[in-house]
């Protein structure tokens, strides 16, 4: 499979990436590890005019914590943040999900940032970042903006990013005392798209009970989406069995799968409360031992 | 057709050039341009794996990279594996452990396995079977291919036993391309 034709151009700062973005509005994509974007290119579901990769780009792949926030640039791979230290230390959620996304070919080249841009309603990082509140900046020519991962994923490939913008940041806020977080994804085999994948990061107040709760759910609805029906019935709640199986069948009332090879509609629904089930055991775990 | 780009890469040791157009998969610039015909494609969806190479040391999928992303790269194939006759330990213990059947994954899951070692030179089997999960063997001999890695971890990781010559049985198998002869 050969894409269409295109240009290729390596912009040495973001200033100039942006600066092109706006002369060629409409035409232009952003290439990162091409792992998203190039299997779309060779199937000829998007002819861009011109590809602009920010691989020469600087200071976009640092993973850092502030008092705020675990900031992850937009080019960080797969790899990068599945090995960086204070993900392994603080962050096992976060591992989890980098360590799982395709094989390691993918993980090796695939990041983040063009993970998030390109918004496939199958992937990972989008269920997580929902869960977990982050924040997703992005940069244009007047300046920066930071966009609620809630208010970030409208629908199939297509994201609160205009296209003369650059993706440069996540921000997951700093893990508190209490917090924990888990992601539970069912896939046919090892390195395919989930079938099924729910991110539950909970907050536990002194008293046990959730303080607060973040359900991401992928794979079953145009758009990977916040359960917030379930997240209703957390909130104030004491963690328990019972609790987490009337999450996940809320969870799966306000997902909308479609049938297709990996499974009937009932199918998806009841794995999606599997899902939501066993990250709510994964995350609560962690909470209490982070207390 | 858009313009050509100039582009200069390092392939197994050697600077190479090419004009090509952006489009281009690096994966056709080696087998197409160079004549490095080792490198496979499969699935060509990036699944398969029968394309990796190495790419400034880190395992890629070559039908999922342009060419002019890897402008100014250094590229490994499998034929920059083999010091001249001298099978890589990798090679041999494929030949030994039976680790190929129809061959075809063979070049990719060498590469992949070279990267591995690179990363974690004593992998257990659970380890080597999750570094090699890009990787698909549609004859389903997963298990040799996991004893072959093995072995060749063990030698590779045994300070230096010096390379197995096996200068007679080269002809056929996977070490099928000199880089200096191809075109």
């Amino acid at each position: 499979m050969i894409p269409a034709s295109f240009e290729y151009v390596r912009p040495a700062s973001l200033d100039e990436a942006i600066r092109i973005l706006n002369e060629r509005e409409g035409e232009a994509k952003l290439l990162a590890g091409g792992y998203s974007l190039i299997p779309l290119l060779k199937l000829r579901l998007g002819q861009p005019g011109i590809l602009v990769d920010l691989q020469a780009v600087g200071g976009l792949d640092g993973i850092i914590q502030t008092d705020d926030d675990l900031r992850i640039g937009a080019r960080a791979t797969h790899r990068q943040i599945n090995e960086n230290p204070i993900v392994r230390e603080t962050y096992p959620f976060i591992q989890d999900v980098s360590g799982g996304i395709g094989d390691p070919q993918v993980r090796n080249w695939g990041t983040i940032g063009g993970s998030v841009a390109h918004a496939d309603p199958a992937s990972d990082w989008p269920a997580a970042l929902l869960a977990g509140n982050a924040t997703i900046v992005v940069r244009g020519k007047d300046g920066e903006r930071a966009i609620k991962a809630r208010d970030f994923f409208l629908d199939t490939f297509t994201t609160a990013i205009e296209p003369t913008e650059v993706l440069t940041e996540i921000r997951i806020p700093r893990r508190a005392k209490g917090v924990g977080g888990g992601y539970s994804k069912l896939e046919r085999r090892v390195g395919d798209f989930a079938t099924v994948g729910v991110a539950v990061v909970g907050r536990l107040a002194e008293d046990g009970t959730f303080r607060g709760i973040g359900i991401g759910v992928t794979g079953v609805s145009p758009s990977p989406f916040a359960a917030t029906s379930a997240e209703q019935l957390v909130v104030g709640q004491a963690p328990s069995e019972d609790l987490y199986r009337h999450a996940g069948d809320a969870a799966a009332a306000q997902s909308d799968p479609a049938a297709d090879v990996r499974g009937p509609v009932d199918y998806k629904r009841a794995m999606v409360a599997e899902m939501t089930v066993r990250s709510f055991r994964t995350a609560v775990e962690r909470a209490r031992a982070f207390a | 057709m858009s313009a050509t780009s100039h582009i200069t890469v390092t392939v197994n040791g050697e600077s190479r050039e090419a004009d090509v157009e952006p489009r281009l998969l690096l994966v056709h610039l080696l087998r197409e341009n160079f004549g490095l015909t080792g490198t496979h494609i499969g699935c060509d969806t990036s699944n398969c794996g029968a394309c990796t190479v190495h790419v400034n040391g880190e395992s890629a999928k070559s039908c999922t990279m342009l060419a002019v992303q890897a402008d100014g790269a250094e590229i490994k194939t499998i034929e920059g594996m083999a010091d001249g006759a001298a099978l890589h330990p990798l090679q041999q213990a494929f030949w030994d452990q039976h680790g190929l059947q129809c061959g075809f994954c063979t070049p990719g899951m060498i590469m992949q396995a070279a990267w591995l070692l690179k990363e974690n030179p004593e992998p257990d089997e659970e380890e080597i079977r999750a570094g090699i999960s890009g990787n698909l063997c549609r004859c389903t001999g997963y298990v040799n291919i996991v004893k072959a890695i093995q072995q060749a971890a063990g030698e590779l990781s045994a300070a230096e036993s010096a390379p197995v010559v096996a200068a007679a049985t080269t002809e056929g198998q996977a070490v099928s391309a000199d880089p200096a002869a191809a075109g």
